[in-house]
């Protein structure tokens, strides 16, 4: 019920005084209400919740959040140990 | 970046379960609050992936399932008269009042029609001038401010044939009602990261110090999910209790402000009473005096209507966290989605359907199935 997706913003426009916008979700591409993302430009992700734009994704931030998982990819392949050269199974500690 | 498929990582995931194993040295049991991250915990099997000992429950984050049946009976009553079309999200279609379903009052000629967006109601009242245009607003806080525009947008046109059916609810009551219950085995939850999306997480704050209780407000996505559980078992196993932002990429402390500016223009928060919970003070939204002449329930006067919940079903201890599926003695025997005994199975976001859907009726219980290790997979 909460499901919201996101998708990119790729043309706005005016109807019945509200700001809505075309938003592209993979090959889909759905109206959607803008009222509550004032801000945001064609071009940038919003988060849609039941035909409402509820947020902007900040790209920023999902790329800080990725690479602090690829940083723990990167640890674990260090702390993998090795058995004659050949990285082995993580043990229990 | 699609900020999906990247959260979806099967090797990044394996890594940060790793990383909980690595780290959890006690016993831990922490709530999911919404019934979005349920359905997406038991369909990528994210507990299986987690080390014994770390248990997840399920939290009351899913308001068609805590939609009372007496608001549903009422809802049935409306839709079934001729001068009504009656619309609703998808999901309340199936879910059985007293007497069948939507769908069934549809089959018998009521006018009922599934919206996408809350605003269809508005180009559905426009061609339809001599009938009465209701709408089922249920939800959250993520779902208000689409709820709000409708009501808001009725009156600006003044389109006098457009009424709502309230019965929103709140998160953060619940989790109080959770927390303040002698029974509590909950001591971190995974926040609603769509809920904050709008409402941000400042509400959060005092009940993470009056409770003491980690709140990690958290993504949807598998690994949005492992790294919630991640941050949540790092501050349970350092003592501490604070609300982090796992979903920084879609909320910050403050949420929306336009939206949330809306929200309040249109609903004041009241009692509610939860199916399966009971009533929860200050648990909902109801509609300003101001937007009374759109209030589905004033125009119809639909009596008080007594229901009765089944005498077996166990789902008020599974939305508090207390207990699981498999603990009840129906669940995919006499209560599955086709013939829902209570609250965790009318919806495919309950925790009980979510279970059922994903074949967990015919295994054994999850902790039975839980890996003593991960290796395999973190090796993958």
């Amino acid at each position: 019920m909460c499901l919201a997706i996101p998708g990119k913003v790729i043309e706005t426009f005016e109807q019945g005084g509200m700001r809505m916008g075309k938003v592209q979700f993979g090959g889909i591409t759905r109206e959607v209400c803008l009222e509550y993302v004032p801000d945001v430009r064609v071009g940038e992700y919003v988060l849609v919740h039941v035909g409402f734009a509820i947020s902007k994704v900040d790209e920023e931030e999902a790329r800080r959040t990725y690479e602090l998982l690829e940083e723990m990819d990167q640890l674990t392949e260090l702390n993998a140990p090795e058995v004659d050269g050949i990285p082995s199974r993580r043990e229990k500690p | 970046m699609k900020y999906v498929d990247e959260y979806r990582d099967g090797k990044l995931a394996a890594n940060v379960a790793q990383e909980i194993r690595r780290i959890q040295t006690k016993p831990w049991v922490i709530m999911e609050v919404c019934g979005g991250q349920t359905h997406s915990i038991v369909k990528h099997g994210i507990d299986y992936l987690l080390p014994e000992g770390i248990e997840l429950v399920h939290g009351p984050g899913c308001p068609v399932c805590v939609t009372p049946l007496e608001m549903i009976d009422k809802a049935h009553a409306i839709a079934r008269r001729p001068d009504v079309i009656f619309c609703s999200f998808g999901d309340m279609l199936r879910v059985p009042g007293s007497d069948g379903d939507l769908f069934t009052i549809k089959s018998q000629g009521g006018d009922v029609r599934i919206v996408y967006s809350p605003l269809d109601c508005l180009k559905i009242a426009r061609a339809n001038p001599d009938k009465q245009v209701v709408f089922f607003a249920i939800g959250f806080e993520t779902t208000a401010p689409a709820n709000a525009m409708l009501v808001y947008s009725a009156k600006q046109q003044g389109a006098k044939n457009v009424s709502v059916l309230v019965s929103h609810v709140l998160v953060p009551p619940a989790i109080a009602a959770i927390l303040g219950s002698p029974q509590n085995r909950v001591q971190a939850f995974l926040g609603p990261g769509h809920v904050c999306a709008v409402m941000g997480y400042s509400e959060y704050e005092p009940l993470s110090r009056q409770f003491h209780v980690p709140i990690v407000i958290t993504g949807f996505e598998p690994l949005d999910l492992l790294q919630g559980i991640l941050i949540a078992v790092q501050q349970l196993e350092s003592g501490r209790a604070e609300v982090e932002n796992q979903y920084s990429r879609v909320l910050d402390r403050g949420g929306n402000k336009s939206a949330q500016e809306l929200v309040f223009s249109v609903f004041q928060i009241g009692d509610r009473k939860w199916r399966g919970v009971g009533m929860i003070p200050a648990s909902g939204y109801h509609l300003r005096p101001e937007f009374a002449e759109h209030d589905g329930e004033l125009r119809f006067e639909v009596a008080q209507i007594d229901t009765r919940e089944s005498e077996i079903c166990i789902s008020g201890e599974i939305l508090k966290g207390n207990k699981k599926p498999h603990d009840c003695p129906a669940f995919g025997k006499q209560c599955d989605p086709q013939h829902p005994l209570g609250a965790t199975m009318v919806s495919a976001e309950g925790a009980c359907a979510a279970y059922y859907t994903y074949g967990r009726h015919l295994k054994p219980e999850p902790d039975e199935l839980k890996l003593t290790s991960i290796s395999s997979a973190g090796a993958a």
